[in-house]
């Protein structure tokens, strides 16, 4: 196990150093530069305050500073937010996405994972056909649209909860409805499919013939089974979620990072898309390595190679 | 017998991150009392990218900055000058050496205000270690721009603190708008001992930095909101009435929209055209002018045809301008009557357009006329495909499809539309490689020269690569010229040629909507510069 995990590490930080590598050159290929009153400057000036910046060097120059800084864990300043680094932006951003993205995961995993029990079970009946109706809106409907109305309704019309703005728990449910949505609909849909495939296998079949009661034989036997699917495009769907909560921060007037990272790739914010880039691809690879993990500890039948029996 | 492990497993780690998470900040928007305690409540479109005067560049950094700050000069309820830390000014005859008096004011520290704090923030703003993008703005001091480019040192940059309460600044050349300058974020003072104390960090926080306007910043939750309350120290703080202004950041319109409905905000923008048009008669609308002309520019060395004055006339008597303000934008935006804004001012009373009148008028059957002329004085046959370089905005599309549309029926004119992000039109403009682009500039201060220095033949900005001797003397003479009636004359003349040449056919110039509570009074808003003053601001009890 402590090999494999090893082996896995070191994986990781090559994959980190490549996504690294390609986003630095592909980002400098990316028209103008980052500064940001370009409008209003003759050439002279611009390129004064460019090599003011360093940004005059030959690009390996510039990529071999970037990593020296990079190794010691300097992420750099920001070229837009003048004098703030890029840290400090990502530990004010991050937090806030996390917590209406987790929030979001845990609402669609509690709704879903029983949705989708329950239409396996009853399948072919009014059940299954509203739990179904649900997950296809669910797939179907954008975050964002579901964000504009919740807003709208719940929070101007009804006035039951806040239209957007940031502050107490109150204000965390709507993004997080709207963001779980989709998690639901996933989770239910995986759920019955799998469920129905597990239950007609052979060791349900033991189970009830055992005599155990309906509810343990779906709880230890068929649930678990299940589950496996679900873990495997929860990881996906945390990242989705984690990346992807733009336009529900937009909406909602949220502090969080999605915007930062489509801010900084617009207004040409090197050190900020470095920054980001680095740090989503970080969470992704492990989101994924704990999901290999997670799979062995469901799963008896999938054990990772090298460990002793 | 291990039960669930893989369930539990992931609730806690869902669980625990949620936890963490729940650490961040908390707090509500409460207004309570409003009749007591004077609270605004005013969404800003971005979070601030810095808050250091001598190099912020950014919109809503002018919006604030000029709330917590105050230069010289101040921009009072009619967007003129008035002394601010300045009690008064000495102008020489020549008009290019003012000697500024400057009253008792304070630092929000309680230090005094004073002209060294202003010497060292323009030099600061100079340096060309500094690197400000803004710096451009204090080229009319006398050695500014050779100091900027390490031709000269400090010491021979025109502004000294002769004394501690006494400001001499020597120009380049006499300029009628240097007061309009000493309203400008750039030109704001700067304590030496506290930007060198706070070095990188200067600025980031509201505790790193120091205060001489209205109010000071009590809270800045960045991406989140910026608090402001009122400055005990500031000279004139009798004539502050608001207690608290409380700026959230809000980036959407609806989400705006949303926000002023269920009452927390009292003013919210709303540019979108589906708001304009839902709000437009509304009593809390309300219109914010702005100095800003946008304009086609042609790139008259690029497709033969656009060398053609006649063809480019012919263009832009094509556009029915009106159509484009009332029926596409709908938010009280002004068709171009000419390059300078209605507004912008030629002498004390008399605006520009008043002075120089000027009308672009949209005339199909002249524009066919011209375009056929033009085409035989060019021997080509058939109009060629143009092609349109425009902002991915929703509102520059919008605008391309216009003009499109505009152009095949009112001429039968094509045109192909080349939509980009805006820093790569910016690039495209820079290296001509566009034949026709979708372009605007905003006024710093109040001047027409602004908007028409930008055609000379060396200009940067002169992207039309258009190139006119009679004009470039105009501007150049205007540049140094100390008679500012002749002055304005020859600013008159010029845009009158440059509408005759037509390198670029101005369309509109902007306003923008917002709806703010009519019990919100005298918020003063001003059409270039920082976009509004709080200094006089009240709220009506509720």
């Amino acid at each position: 196990m402590g090999k494999y995990v090893l082996q896995r590490v070191i994986y990781m930080v090559v994959t980190l150093w490549v996504i690294a590598t390609f986003t630095f050159f592909l980002m400098h290929t990316l028209p103008g530069s980052p500064l940001k009153n370009e409008e209003r400057l003759s050439p002279e000036l611009q390129e004064q305050i460019l090599a003011e910046y360093g940004l005059d060097q030959p690009l390996p120059i510039q990529y071999v500073q970037y990593f020296k800084r990079l190794l010691v864990g300097d992420l750099g300043i920001s070229f837009y937010y003048d004098g703030r680094k890029v840290t400090d932006l990502i530990a004010g951003g991050f937090p806030v996405s996390a917590h209406i993205g987790l929030q979001a995961i845990l609402i669609g995993v509690l709704v879903g994972v029983p949705l989708g029990c329950i239409a396996a079970l009853r399948r072919g009946t009014a059940v299954d056909n509203a739990a179904t109706l649900v997950a296809i809106l669910g797939v179907s409907v954008p975050s964002f649209v579901l964000a504009a109305l919740l807003s709208y309704y719940v929070g101007v019309v009804w006035g039951i909860l806040p239209a957007g703005l940031w502050g107490s728990w109150k204000h965390s449910i709507l993004p997080s409805l709207s963001l779980s949505v989709l998690v639901i609909a996933q989770m239910a849909r995986f759920i019955r499919t799998e469920m129905l495939e597990v239950l007609g296998q052979d060791y349900i079949k033991t189970a009830k013939a055992k005599g155990l009661s309906q509810s343990v034989v779906v709880m230890r036997h068929a649930l678990r089974n299940s589950l496996i699917p679900a873990i495997t495009i929860l990881g996906p769907l945390m990242i989705n979620i984690l990346t992807g909560s733009l336009v529900v921060e937009h909406i909602f007037a949220i502090p969080g990072m999605g915007e930062m990272f489509v801010q900084s790739i617009v207004v040409n914010d090197y050190t900020g898309i470095m920054g980001v880039t680095l740090f989503y691809s970080l969470l992704i690879i492990i989101v994924i390595f704990v999901i290999d993990i997670l799979y062995g500890l469901i799963d008896p039948r999938i054990r990772i190679a090298g460990v002793k029996e | 017998m291990r039960k669930w492990p893989g369930m539990i497993l992931s609730i806690l780690l869902v669980g625990g991150l949620f936890l963490t998470a729940c650490g961040s900040g908390v707090t509500e928007f409460d207004e309570q009392g409003a009749a007591k305690k004077q609270v605004l409540d005013w969404a800003i479109t971005a979070e601030p990218p810095g808050l250091d005067s001598a190099i912020t560049t950014d919109t809503v950094s002018f919006q604030l900055l000029n709330n917590v700050m105050e230069g010289l000069y101040r921009l009072d309820p009619d967007s003129k000058p008035e002394p601010a830390i300045a009690e008064r000014v000495e102008i020489s005859d020549d008009k290019k050496r003012y000697t500024f008096y400057l009253r008792d004011a304070q630092w929000s520290d309680g230090k005094p205000v004073t002209a060294h704090d202003f010497e060292y923030a323009w030099k600061r703003g100079l340096n060309p270690k500094t690197a400000s993008e803004y710096a451009v703005i204090l080229f009319p001091i006398k050695n500014g721009e050779k100091y900027n480019q390490q031709q000269v040192s400090a010491d021979e940059v025109g502004v000294k603190a002769v004394e501690d309460k006494k400001l001499v600044v020597e120009l380049e050349a006499p300029i009628p708008y240097f007061l309009y300058l000493m309203t400008f974020a750039t030109y704001y003072p700067q304590r030496q001992d506290i930007v060198e104390k706070y070095g990188n960090e200067y600025a980031l926080e509201p505790d790193k930095m120091v205060y001489n306007g209205p109010f000071v910043m009590t809270e800045w939750k960045h991406n989140q909101s910026v608090q402001l309350k009122k400055n005990s120290k500031y000279w004139d703080q009798q004539n502050v009435k608001l207690d608290v202004i409380n700026f959230p950041i809000v980036k959407d319109t609806s989400a705006g929209v949303n926000l002023y409905n269920t009452d927390k905000l009292d003013f919210t923008w709303i540019n979108e055209a589906k708001f304009a048009e839902k709000y437009k008669d509304d009593k809390e609308a309300v219109k914010v002018n702005e100095f800003t002309t946008f304009y086609l520019v042609f790139n008259t060395k690029k497709n033969k045809v656009l060398s053609n004055a006649k063809i480019r006339k012919a263009l832009s008597l094509a556009v029915d301008r009106k159509a484009y303000t009332d029926i596409v934008l709908k938010n009280g935006s002004v068709p171009a009557a000419g390059l300078v804004p209605p507004g912008v001012l030629a002498n004390e009373d008399q605006s520009f357009r008043e002075v120089a009148k000027g009308e672009l008028g949209f005339d199909p059957q002249e524009a066919k006329k011209l375009l056929n002329e033009g085409l035989n004085e060019l021997s080509v046959e058939k109009m060629p495909t143009l092609e349109l370089l425009i902002d991915d905005t929703s509102v520059a599309k919008t605008m391309g499809e216009f003009y499109k549309e505009q152009f095949r029926k009112n001429i039968g004119v094509d045109l192909k539309i080349k939509s980009v992000p805006f820093k790569q039109r910016l690039e495209l403009e820079k290296n001509r490689e566009y034949e026709i682009s979708n372009s605007g500039w905003g006024a710093d201060f109040n001047d027409p020269i602004t908007f028409l220095e930008l055609f000379i033949s060396e200009s940067p900005f002169n992207r039309a690569q258009w190139s006119n001797k009679e004009y470039d003397a105009l501007i150049k003479k205007s540049q140094v010229n100390a008679d500012f009636d002749e002055r304005m004359q020859d600013l008159i003349k010029a845009e009158q040629l440059l509408m005759e040449e037509m390198p670029i056919a101005p369309i509109y110039h902007r306003t923008r909507l917002a709806l703010m509570r009519t019990h919100v009074k005298d918020v003063a808003f001003h059409p270039f510069g920082a976009d509004f003053t709080f200094k006089w601001a009240s709220i009506d009890s509720k």
